[in-house]
This record gives C-alpha cells, sequence and structure tokens, in this order.
C-alpha cells in the first residue's frame, strides 16, 4: 500500500480540472439541445399528423437501436462531409450527442405532455389562444415540471455517457485520467480518482432528484 | 347570436348529437341539462368550435364556425368558457391566468390586463387572492377565477359546462350568484350546461332538454318545469328534483 502516491493528482489538477470542465459542458450543451430537440419529436409525434408523427416515431426508434459509440463515430465521420469542413472533436460529439439524446427524451417529455390534462389545452383554445401559444405558456411549462425528476435522471446518465468521447480524442474527464495514469505510471489512483469524482458527481445529482420528487410528492 | 341548425357528430361510428337546432338570442340565458353521456359537453364545444361537427352549420354573432378554414381562433376570443374543473393554469398565479390571453390575444398591455383583472377579480370577490396560485384556492374560488378569466376577454357570450358539479355543497350559491349576477345585471348572453334547476328557474329564459345526443325538448323555462311533454324530461325532473 504505501506505494501508493496521490500527489500524482495534485500535480495534475489544472489539467484534470480541464478535463472535467469538458465533460461538464458536453453535458450541458447536450442536455440543453437534446431537451429542444426532443421536445420538437414528441408534438411531432402527438401533433396528429400522420406524416410528422411516422417521421419522428422511425427517428426515435431508429437512434434508441444503435449504441451511442456508434452515433458519435457517425456524426465525426459525417458531419464534416455534409458541411464541406472538419468542425472538429467537440462540434461532432456534441451533435452527436444531442441527436442521441433528443431520442431519449423525447420519449420522456412525451409522456410530460400527456400528463397534461386535455381540460388545459380546451382552456387555451377558449380563450383564443393558438397551437404554439398553448404549448409555450401552457402545456410543455408543466409538461417540463412533471418530468424535471426524469429529465436530470437522463441528464445524469448522459455526463457518463460523455466518457465515451475519447473515441473521438476529446479530452474529458476519462480520457484526461487515463493521460495522466499512462504517463505517470499510476493507474490506481487515476483510476480511483476518476471513479471518485464520477461518483460524486452522479450521486449529487441523484440526490437533488430524490429531494425533488418529496417536494413534488408534498 | 348563437345558431345550430341541424347539428350532427360522430365519434368514429358513435353518434354523439343528433340533428341538434337551437338557437340563443343576444341577452338570452338557455339552460341545457339531460342525462350523464347525452351530449350536453359536446353540444357547448361544438358552439366554439372546440370540436368539428360533420354534419349542420353553427353561426355565431354572424361568422359560421362551421366553415371551412373559419377563424376559429379570433372567434374562440369572442366567447368566454367555463368548465366543469375550473382548468386554471396550476403553474401560473392568479394574476397571470387572468392576462395570458388578455396579452397575447387581444394584445393588451401588462397595464391594461392588470388592470382588466383587478377590476373582475374584485366583481367576484376574489381580488385578495391576486398573487396565490389555483392548488391554493378552494374549488368554490377557483371557479370564481375562471369566470373572470373568461370575462376578462370581455366576451359576447359565455359558455358554461357544469360549471357546479365538481363542487362541495357549500360553494355551489358563491358561484352561482356571480352567474346571476352576470345574467341579471350584465343582461350577459349565456348558454349553461347545469343540473341546477333553481338556477334555471331563476335566470333562464329557456331549457334545453337533451337525450342521447338529440334535443329532445327547447322550452321557456316555466313551461318546462310546469308541463314537460316528453316522458323522458318529467323522468329526468323527477329524478333531480328529489334528489
Ligand atoms: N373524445 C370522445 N371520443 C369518443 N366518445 C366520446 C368522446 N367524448 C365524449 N364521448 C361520448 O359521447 C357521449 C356524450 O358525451 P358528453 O361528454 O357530451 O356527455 P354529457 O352530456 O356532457 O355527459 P356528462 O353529464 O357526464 O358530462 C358520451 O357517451 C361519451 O362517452
Ligand atoms: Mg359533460
Amino acid at each position: 500500500m504505501g506505494d501508493f502516491d496521490f500527489a500524482v493528482i495534485v500535480n495534475n489538477l489544472p489539467f484534470l480540472w480541464q478535463g472535467l470542465q469538458l465533460s461538464l459542458l458536453l453535458t450541458f450543451l447536450a442536455v440543453l439541445g437534446g431537451i429542444a430537440l426532443g421536445t420538437l419529436l414528441a408534438l411531432a409525434r402527438l401533433s396528429g399528423i400522420k406524416p410528422l408523427a411516422l417521421a419522428a416515431a422511425a427517428y426515435v426508434n431508429l437512434i434508441r437501436s444503435v449504441p451511442l459509440i456508434l452515433v458519435i463515430f457517425w456524426f465525426y465521420f459525417l458531419v464534416p462531409l455534409a458541411v464541406g469542413r472538419p468542425i472538429g472533436g467537440f462540434y461532432s460529439a456534441l451533435i452527436a450527442f444531442v441527436m442521441f439524446e433528443a431520442a431519449y427524451y423525447s420519449e420522456i417529455m412525451r409522456a410530460g405532455i400527456q400528463s397534461v390534462k386535455k381540460g388545459q389545452v380546451y382552456a387555451g383554445q377558449a380563450t383564443g389562444l393558438g397551437y404554439w401559444q398553448i404549448q409555450r405558456y401552457i402545456v410543455l411549462p408543466q409538461a417540463f415540471r412533471n418530468m424535471i425528476p426524469i429529465l436530470v435522471t437522463q441528464g445524469i446518465i448522459l455526463f457518463q455517457d460523455t466518457s465515451l468521447v475519447f473515441v473521438v480524442s476529446l479530452r474529458d474527464l476519462m480520457t484526461v485520467s487515463s493521460i495522466v495514469a499512462r504517463t505517470e505510471g499510476r493507474l490506481v489512483e487515476m483510476y480511483l480518482f476518476a471513479a471518485l469524482v464520477y461518483f460524486v458527481i452522479c450521486f449529487a445529482g441523484s440526490l437533488f432528484v430524490r429531494r425533488l420528487q418529496v417536494r413534488m410528492a408534498t | 347570436m348563437i345558431e345550430m341548425q341541424s347539428v350532427s357528430k360522430w365519434y368514429g361510428d358513435f353518434k354523439v348529437l343528433t340533428d341538434c337546432t337551437t338557437q340563443v338570442d343576444k341577452g338570452e340565458v338557455v339552460v341545457v341539462c339531460g342525462p350523464s353521456g347525452s351530449g350536453k359537453s359536446t353540444l357547448i364545444k361544438c358552439v366554439n368550435g372546440l370540436e368539428p361537427v360533420q354534419e349542420g352549420r353553427i353561426v355565431v354573432d354572424g361568422a359560421e364556425v362551421t366553415a371551412r378554414g373559419a377563424k376559429l381562433t379570433q372567434l374562440r376570443a369572442k366567447i368566454g368558457m367555463v368548465f366543469q374543473h375550473f382548468e386554471l393554469y396550476p403553474h401560473m398565479s392568479v394574476r397571470e391566468n387572468l392576462c395570458l390571453a388578455q396579452e397575447k390575444v387581444l394584445g393588451r398591455s401588462r397595464k391594461e390586463a392588470e388592470s382588466r383583472a383587478e377590476t373582475l377579480l374584485t366583481r367576484v370577490g376574489m381580488i385578495d387572492h391576486i398573487a396565490k396560485y389555483p392548488g391554493q384556492l378552494s374549488g368554490g374560488q377557483q371557479q370564481r377565477v375562471a369566470i373572470a378569466r373568461a370575462l376578462a376577454m370581455d366576451p359576447i357570450a359565455m359558455l358554461f359546462d357544469e360549471p357546479t358539479s365538481a363542487l362541495d355543497p357549500e360553494m355551489i350559491k358563491e358561484v352561482l350568484d356571480v352567474m346571476v349576477e352576470l345574467a341579471r345585471d350584465d343582461g350577459m348572453t349565456m348558454m349553461v350546461v347545469t343540473h341546477e334547476m333553481g338556477f334555471a328557474r331563476k335566470v333562464a329564459d329557456r331549457v334545453v332538454f337533451m337525450d342521447q345526443g338529440a334535443i329532445v325538448e327547447d322550452r321557456p323555462t316555466q313551461e318546462f318545469f310546469d308541463a314537460p311533454s316528453s316522458e323522458r324530461a318529467k323522468d329526468f325532473l323527477s329524478k333531480i328534483l328529489h334528489h
């Protein structure tokens, strides 16, 4: 046991901190983008316009049956082809996460929208509000609020999934920890440290969700 | 003001409304009653186009609701509607509930909308609760706020769908009082689905009785109560009057 040297963590703290920042930034942006796109997909599926609903359903089911790592790869190679120039690992990963997570968020938002009583829509319509106004001011705020715990839980999963970006050589917390582990020959210390950071953040997230659920239940 | 001509409506194979014809003139109060499932809510929802109809014509204030491409949102803004379960927006304060459509549909400024909201909340006795959320109010209070919300749009007519049937008995009166005042003092045109026969006797000009999707009786109030012509109406009246 005397062999462990945790000073390696302290010495590399700025580098590790950069990695964590990238993981958190990617999570944050992907959650925002995923919820936005997911909400549109959910609205499309519930729109009652057949082709639109079918297209959205097909998209959601396709994405949900493919491993995330594949989607990250696809976008890494496809997006530059589509826009005609390289856009870098970060943006291609971000787009991949948004497109991927949107499929999951759309299912959550769909359940959220369906949890809002039909009478609320009638009430909005009866005062002359249009479809988008009703969604924007009446339905989505309630749908969103009802689903916050699940949305946050999905965000925690997403945070863990960001560790997959090593495949497009992005330096997230996991990748940075590996680099330090190998260059300094401190595998155990570094992987313990990385595990601890992921654990603390995710555990704090779940505690937050638990508290929200208790508050919403009362 | 409101005219329905031979309106029929289906849900799939199920015929909810059969050849319904009636009208509500300006300033008139018409009570709609009938057994559960007879199509009262459906009928009233057709008036402002919340439910489409397959046959017949509905004309409100000169505009045909049932026409293709009818400007439904404009029309609905002119007709207030009050629901059995209030349908206040739970995530908004009472003030915001009253201001939303005034601002987004009528284009009123925040200040105008708030001052109109305050006037109406005072009128229904709810001004002290303006900053509260619907969940903090009793059913009767919520329904009075809902009436104020509808009135804030300065409607030319009001539709009520069983406004008191989700309320505890002791709260029914406070809501009916507001409605009676609206009918008597404002001369508001009203179409009211209700089983409150006391209310009907007090302010209704006519009573429409529905059964199985059809309008079975459409008569002046006094006549309806004194001598209902159909067996079904007699039956219905004896049931609800002796409860
Ligand atoms: N969206 C719908 N799809 C299919 N059937 C429906 C729908 N809404 C209502 N119905 C049916 O239409 C009939 C009339 O319903 P409606 O709600 O208009 O009755 P009601 O007279 O208002 O009854 P209640 O007194 O219970 O409110 C009922 O048999 C009901 O089951
Ligand atoms: Mg009904």
